[in-house]
This record gives C-alpha cells, structure tokens and sequence, in this order.
C-alpha cells in the first residue's frame, strides 16, 4: 500500500524534476511578477544573455508603486516609481510576457489579478517576488514567495531549487459568530503561534470553518500564513474552488475542463497522513480582533486591554515595550479606548469584492466620523469597476470614504498614500510593522467590518456592538 | 558571487527580536533597479533621524561597531517581505554573516544567494556569543565555513549546521542558474510529460 500523503507532499511529487542530497530542483507552473522585485532579475537575465525559458508561463503587473489617484495614463510622478513601472513594461515587452499595464481593466494587486484571471489553478506551483504569495494556496496550489535572485532563477529555467518543508496542519472547527470574518480567523492563529511558529512548515488549514469560507475568505486566511512564518499556506480545493475557477480567462475549457477536474478532485490529504504539527483551534472561541502591536502576533479580542511588558518572557520583553513606545500606548488601556485617525481598505489581504461588500454592509445608514480619513482602495481594477456596478462605490463615497485606483496604496506606502509620523490607521492590509505604512505611522490590523465600525466611531470598535 | 572562506572580526550585537525587512531596509530604498548602493541605507529608520543626522544610540553608528562584518541578532531574524534588497543592503555596508538562533525562510534563502552566511545556534549559543558582541572591539570572532565552527574571542569554538549543497555554493562562489540548467535534459523530459498530462497547465 502506499503511504498516506498531505496535500503538500502530493503537489510536492508532482512537481520534482529532481532531488539529491537533500536539495530538490521542482517545477514551477506559474510565476507572477512585478515591479519592485523583478528589475534585478531581468537585468541578470539580459547581462548572462539567457531568455525566459516559459514567457506563457509568466504574467507581469505593476501594483507596488502606482499612484491610486488622479489621471494614470499621464505616467507616474515620482521619478524613481515611474523607472521602475517603465522598466517592468520594457522587459516585458522585450521577453514576450502578458503584461497588464496601469490603465488596463485587467491590472491590479498581483495576488489579487492571478485568481481573477485563472492564473492561479489548483495543484500548481506557483511563485511571485512577494512574500504573500501563499495567497494563492487557497486554490489548493503550492504558491510562496521568492527573492529577486530566485525570480531570475524561475525565469531563466521555470524551476527552483527548494528543500521540502515540513507538513502542518491548522484545524479551525465548529463555526464562527457573528461578526467573525476569515481576517479574525488568520490573525488569531498568529496571536497562537507567533511569527516564528510555522517557520519550516507548510500550513494546511482545514476544518469547518475553512471549508465554509468564500474563496475570498480563504485567500485571506492563506495570505497571512507568511506572518505566521510559514513558507506556504494551502487549502484543498472543493466544488466552491471549482466554480471559481471556471470561466476564467486563464482557466481550462471544454475537454481539458473536465480532465483538470478529475485530477483536481484527487489534491486532498488522504486520511492518516502525517503533520508534524497540529493546531486545532474551536471556531466558535474567535473573536473579532485587532493588533495592538507592530508585530502581527500581537493580536487581541477588541474587548481586552493593552498588555503589559511583564506579561511575557525572554526577548519579547524587550520588543513589547519597543512596540508600545512606538504605538503610544500604555499597558492595561482598552482597546475599544484607542482614537484613531485613518482607516485603509484594502490589500491583498482584503481588497476583493467580498470584502468591499462587508464594508459596505456595516456602513449602511452610516457616516465615516468627522475628522477621520478614509480610504478604499480595490484591489483590482475589476473590483473596481463591480463594486461601482453592485452600487457599493456609490454608497461608500457618500458614507465619506475616498474612493481609489486599485494597487498596493497604503499597505507599504511606497506611492504617495503614506501616514504620517504618529498618524493612527485602522488598516485591513496584512502587516504592522514600524514605519511600514509610513515613518512613524501607527498601524491597528483588523478585518474591513472592524476597520468601516473604526471609520463610524473613530476609535478601535467591536462591530458587534455597533 | 565571491567566495565565502573566513570572516573574522568584531560582531554588532542586536538582540531585538522579529527583525524584519522592513528594518533592514525601509520601502522608500526599494524604488532601485540596481543591486548596489543600499548599504548607506541599511537600517535607515533605526539608524538616523528624520533629518539625516545619526541616531548615536544606534549599534552601527558607534565606533567600535562601525565596521562590523558580523551581525549577533535576536529570534527571527529577516521576517516580513521577500525584499532581497535586505541581504543587498546587509552586504553593501559590509556584512558577510548574520548569527541569530532562528531566521525567517525567505531572507535565510536570500542571504545564501548573495554569499551572505546565515548561522543559526541555540539560544544559549546566541546569548553567548551576544555578550561577546557587547564587549565591543576588543571581542573578535572568527566564523569558519569550510569547518562549520564560530571561534569565540576566548578561543572556544561553538560549532554550526549548514546544508551541504548551500555551503558547496557558498565556499566556490556558485551561480545556481548555472547549476540548473545544466539539468536541461531533465527539464524538458518533465516539460513534455506535463503537456501531455496537464494539458492546462
Ligand atoms: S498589497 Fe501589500 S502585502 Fe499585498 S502585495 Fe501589495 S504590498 Fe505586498
């Protein structure tokens, strides 16, 4: 009989060219590129005169850099942006690859455009320049993040040399309340496992409540399994994974429809198969949560308190007290106490047309608080334009939200959307560390419900409660 | 990429924990279409303020410390974004190794792939060699890759782990590129039994 097998250790095989010593060279089905991790990589490719091995294999967007305002097809203002932007066109262009440029429908957050145009399959491989590449585990692929050096890798031989992970499995049962979204899910398995906890590990998440998630909700979970440290997250696909994908531009059709999906019914973890890890969390014990932190473990129920130093051991002592210094905060403050005086939607954490829809459900017969600066900005320009056809844009910019382009924005601040030095921001994006939406700024992760209650009170609030 | 043989010198101790990329080297630095140059910017936020003057307090502004090839560092060290521009700017200002008793994925891999040496030892290895650090220019430590030993300035040695093929790379200075496709014959093989099996891929 042959051995049980996890879905990783299936997609793994799959995929081995070869494997010596240790060291295992694997196939890679789809890699996503863009402009800030690529420039190096293609300037290798040209200096060593290799081409891209499999340019149908391979998709380049902007989203890093891009302004989320004014006129895009008047090209970008700042200088060393719009290099970069050019740069990613040109070598596009110049090894054959299918680009969506700024002011194409199709262009949007990376993570966000490979699953709406089938890109994104279930079983494949899948790699990208950017650590929340593990977004696209939720299809049941093996998608994780690489560095520059690896991009040129990929493109020049459509392989990576990688060493085989470890199996771990994330059992989230039971159902979730009300209020209690997939961004509540992700984050509070960081706040159990910290940021070190999956290093090594590919993360399975299974169970009821991860089978009853949307695919958004899924890409969410599977997004955060980096910040757990984990170099991929995966879920087995089933028939709502299925339906996601059909239809897409990107996707197969007729004959080879139909023989995908036989292979693709067999990506699941037979039963008995080995985890070297298990975390099983009850569905029902999440709550809706916050960081209060700048380290995505530092995670609480909105009903707690700010901790204090004392609470914890060895180096995160240090750091704790670091962090609240930083977030100017005191030890045993309330959350729901902390004013806040910004809010950003959206990422690829939560930039998806069912997490404008959540926003827009909160805010319904509701206001953004006087004073509060509100952003929206959708992760694609497809999410764009159905959230404007569902009335969603409509009703939100009338609620006082600013209503934006698609691309990364205030996730890294790396265009102009930044905070400023000790500017408050409820954010749905994916990381809390210092300076990262801006030098100084101050970032709460929470869900788009958490983040539109924030926008009606101006302070951390359980929407709940609203 | 240079061959990695011995470093020796003084080691700038950060025992911070969580270090992340966005520390190493802040977004604003990662508008660049180059390798070079981000030394200057390396720990920018942490490193000088607002203004451009120097942060005194900050371990690689003080004197004994200004020169370091070494880095002792707190748990997980490199987390957060794949931004290879992280090892560029660690090698730029002139670290060749980094010693910390566990790195995030993504930022170990890069590091090899800039013949930058990741060392992972225990904790109390990483404490030890901390206090080594604290002591300033005249606590110099050798790293050895070729015998996997780091040689404490008091002559002891704490031994280290590392896979065989990322130190064969390491020590002859290997280009993986290369490496790989000198498996072309492999590559196709695998390429043509896909098409015909998965058709959509
Ligand atoms: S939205 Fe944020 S996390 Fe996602 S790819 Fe862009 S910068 Fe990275």
């Amino acid at each position: 009989m042959v051995s049980p097998k996890t879905l990783y250790d299936k997609i793994w095989n799959e995929h081995l060219i070869s494997d010596e010593s240790g060291t295992s060279l694997i196939y890679i089905d789809r890699h996503l590129v863009h402009e800030v991790t690529s420039p190096q990589a293609f300037e290798g490719l040209k200096l060593s005169g290799r081409k891209v091995r499999c340019p149908d294999k391979t998709v380049a967007v902007p989203d890093h850099n891009i302004p989320t305002t004014g006129d895009r097809s008047k090209g970008i203002e700042n200088i060393e942006s719009k290099i970069q932007v050019d740069a990613l066109r040109d070598n596009a262009n110049y090894f054959g690859i299918t680009y969506y440029d700024v002011d194409d429908i199709r262009q949007g957050i990376v993570h966000i455009i490979g699953p709406e145009q089938g890109w994104t399959l279930p079983g494949m491989t899948v790699v990208c320049g950017d650590s929340h590449t593990a977004t696209h585990g939720a299809f049941g692929s093996l998608a994780h993040g690489i560095g520059t050096s690896e991009v040129e890798h990929v493109l020049a031989t459509q392989t990576l040399i990688q060493k085989k992970s470890k199996n771990m499995k994330v059992n989230v049962t039971g159902s979730l309340g009300e209020g209690v979204t997939a961004k509540d899910v992700t984050l509070s398995v960081i706040g159990k496992t910290g940021t070190a906890g999956g290093t090594g590990h590919v993360i399975e998440y299974a169970g009821s409540v991860i089978e009853g998630l949307s695919m958004e909700g899924r890409m969410t979970v599977c997004n955060m399994a980096i910040e757990g440290g984990a170099r991929a997250g995966l879920i087995a696909p089933d028939h709502k994974t299925f339906e996601y994908v059909r239809g897409r531009a990107m996707s197969p059709k007729n004959s080879q429809w139909e023989k995908a999906l036989t292979y693709w019914k067999t990506l699941y973890s037979d039963p008995g198969a080995h985890f070297d890890q298990i975390l099983n969390l009850d569905g029902s014990e999440i709550a809706p949560v916050v960081t209060w932190g700048t380290s995505p473990e530092d995670v609480l129920p909105i009903d707690g308190k700010v901790p204090d130093p004392k609470e914890f051991e060895g180096g995160k002592i240090e750091a704790v007290k670091r962090s609240l210094e930083y977030m100017g905060l005191n030890p045993g403050q309330r959350l729901e106490d902390i004013n806040i005086d910004t809010v950003f939607i959206g990422s690829c954490t939560n930039g998806r047309i069912e997490d404008l829809r959540e926003v827009a459900k909160v805010m319904k017969g509701r206001k953004v608080k006087d004073g509060i600066r509100a952003m929206i900005v959708p992760g694609s320009g497809l999410v764009k334009v159905q959230a404007e056809e569902e009335g969603i844009a409509e009703q939100l910019k009338q609620a006082g939200f600013e209503w934006r382009f698609a691309g990364c924005s205030m996730c890294l601040a790396m265009n102009p959307d930044q905070l400023a030095p000790g500017e408050r921001c409820a954010a749905t994006s994916n990381r809390n560390f210092e300076g990262r939406q801006g030098r100084g700024g101050r970032t709460h992760l929470m869900s788009p419900a958490m983040a539109a209650a924030a926008a009606v009170t101006g302070r951390l609030s359980d929407v709940r409660n609203l | 990429m240079d061959k990695f043989t011995v470093v020796e010198g003084v080691a700038a101790p950060m025992p911070l924990i969580n270090i992340d990329t966005d520390m190493i080297i802040p977004k604003q630095f990662l508008k660049t279409i180059k390798r070079s140059g981000l030394g200057k910017n390396l720990f920018d936020e942490m490193r000088f303020n607002e203004d451009g003057t120097e942060i005194p307090s900050f371990i690689l502004n003080k004197e004994a410390y200004r020169s370091s090839k070494i880095i002792v560092a707190g748990d997980n060290f490199g987390c957060g974004s794949s931004r290879e521009h992280a090892p560029w700017a660690l090698l730029d200002f002139g670290i060749k190794v980094v010693i910390s008793s566990s790195f995030a994925d993504i930022f170990y891999n890069n590091c090899f792939k800039n013949g930058i040496l990741p060392v992972v030892v225990s904790p109390e290895e990483r404490d030890a060699l901390m206090g080594d650090a604290e002591k300033g220019s005249n606590a110099r430590i050798s790293v050895d890759l070729e015998a996997q030993e780091i040689i404490r300035p008091d002559g002891t040695t704490v031994s280290f782990e590392i896979d065989d093929f990322k130190k064969h790379c390491l020590l002859h200075g290997l280009d993986d590129i290369a490496l790989s496709l000198e498996k072309e014959k492999s590559i196709s093989d695998f390429e043509k039994k896909n098409k015909s099996q998965k058709p959509w891929v």
